[in-house]
């Protein structure tokens, strides 16, 4: 086996992946978490809060799957789809769940919202006939530390 | 927060896998989902020299049910086994891994990466040890299979050997017969349990047998509660034989004062859990 095999600590290495639809090499160090690699890209709507796996707020669909874009070293999403925040929707034409979350006042300061819009909007697709108890279980993946999360739930419930 | 330095390299097969760990050194970790390693790595706690990335390698996926032993992959993620249709007794793995972390780290997190992480608190140990299973360490001298009970050694440690790696789980046929219930209390949902409860049996004309009892989070690393399955064995799942079965396992079980709680809240927990456990098999083979 060759040396070669191994990138250093200090190196940058390519992470091919599909962003948003759109196939792109990303330029990523070696020690960078996937949310690293996208907001480096330029996708600030990643947020990262606690960096290791607690708030939720920088969670990003990879392969279609809800997870936490900090507990994805940015080589292992090489050769996959990652979709974040940035597909959802654009200012003046919000995706329905954000438009929820407007109209249900399911934020305040706004620094977990991008992870929980990217959640609920998944869980809407793929399950929409999620039930309260359902609602609750998934969403309690994320932390809020302004609404309180009724609004959010409130949010959810309207069924946007 | 930044991981502390390391080399990194992406195996592409298994053996390439063996053959860069072993290249690693002693100080070279396996990096599957990453959900426990990399918030290690982001609070520093550990710095290998070298992470090898098993987390693509399809070779260590999935769940095979065929005839004889059932064998899940190393890389079978926590959703995987929630949504695999596990029965019998078997179904305690989905019962566990449904109380792991939040629904983002169950679609990452692994089995054998549970397992060799081996944390006291950790559900799906628990469950590997109520099932009798088995774990298939490979390296690049061969292979070995050791029973789960002898795989913890104390929290965190495994007797996982320098340059071996977990290929999959195994376990016995009959696990696609009997019941399983888990219970567990934590803080909040998705924080690792105060203390865990698996339970496993058959249940033949009202009367148990097999019993397994596994307990997490009160001891170095998850126990069987022998006694208290030795006293139900054979018995009607009636109230006075699991409240007497409980209550055997919560003074056999040995937990200690932590920053959470105290080794006695943890005894009556226990006592608890496993009688909630217990009740939930009887109600299930009651009809």
């Amino acid at each position: 086996m060759s040396e070669s095999r191994w990138v250093e600590a200090s190196a940058d290495l390519p992470v091919r992946v599909v962003l948003n639809g759109e196939p792109v090499t990303l330029s990523a160090g070696v020690r960078w978490t996937l949310a690293d690699a996208v907001r480096a890209h330029g996708l600030t709507g990643t947020h990262l809060g606690c960096e290791h796996g607690v708030c939720g707020a920088c969670t990003v669909l990879l392969d279609g799957e809800p997870v936490r874009a900090c507990l994805v070293l940015a080589p292992q999403a090489d050769g996959r789809r990652v979709d974040t925040v940035e597909a959802l929707g654009e200012p003046d034409a919000l995706h329905p769940v954000q438009q929820a979350f407007r109209d249900a006042r399911a934020l305040q300061c706004g620094f977990c919202t991008p992870g929980f819009v990217v959640l609920a909007a998944w869980l809407r697709e793929r399950e929409p006939e999620a039930d309260e108890v359902r609602l609750r279980e998934v969403l309690s993946s994320n932390l809020c530390r302004c609404t309180g999360y009724q609004p959010i739930l409130q949010a959810m419930r309207s069924r946007p | 927060v930044k991981a502390p330095p390391f080399a990194y390299a992406r195996a592409s097969s298994l053996d390439d896998a063996l053959e860069l760990l072993h290249e690693a050194g002693d100080d070279a970790k396996l990096l599957a989902g990453g959900q426990s390693l990399l918030p290690l790595l982001a609070y520093r706690v550990v710095r290998p020299s070298h992470l090898v990335d098993i987390d693509a390698l399809d070779e260590l996926t999935g769940i095979r049910p065929a005839a004889g032993d059932v064998s899940l992959g190393a890389l079978t993620r926590h959703a995987e086994l929630e949504r695999a249709g596990l029965e019998g007794a078997a179904r305690l793995l989905a019962l566990a891994a449904s109380h792991v972390g939040h629904l983002p780290i169950r679609n990452r997190g692994t089995l054998g990466g549970s397992l060799a992480h081996a944390d006291p608190a950790a559900e799906l140990p628990v469950a590997a040890l109520a099932l009798d299973a088995g774990v298939v360490l490979r390296s690049r001298g061969g292979e070995r299979r050791i029973p789960v009970a002898e795989f913890f050694v104390g929290p965190f440690t495994t007797a996982i050997a320098p340059g071996e790696m977990i290929t999959e789980v195994v376990l016995p046929a009959d696990v696609r017969e009997g019941r399983a219930a888990f219970k567990e209390l934590a803080v909040r949902s998705g924080d690792f349990a105060l203390a865990a409860a698996g339970v496993t049996a058959r249940v033949n004309d009202g009367r148990a047998a097999r019993v397994r009892i596994a307990l997490g989070g009160v001891d170095a690393t998850p126990v069987r509660a022998m006694r208290a399955e030795a006293v139900l064995e054979g018995r009607e799942l009636s109230r006075d034989a699991i409240a007497e079965a409980a209550h055997v396992a919560a003074s056999a079980c040995d937990p200690v004062d932590d920053a959470v709680t105290s080794a006695a809240y943890r005894r009556r927990l226990v006592e608890r859990l496993v009688r909630d456990a217990l009740t939930c098999l009887g109600d299930e083979a009651a009809g």
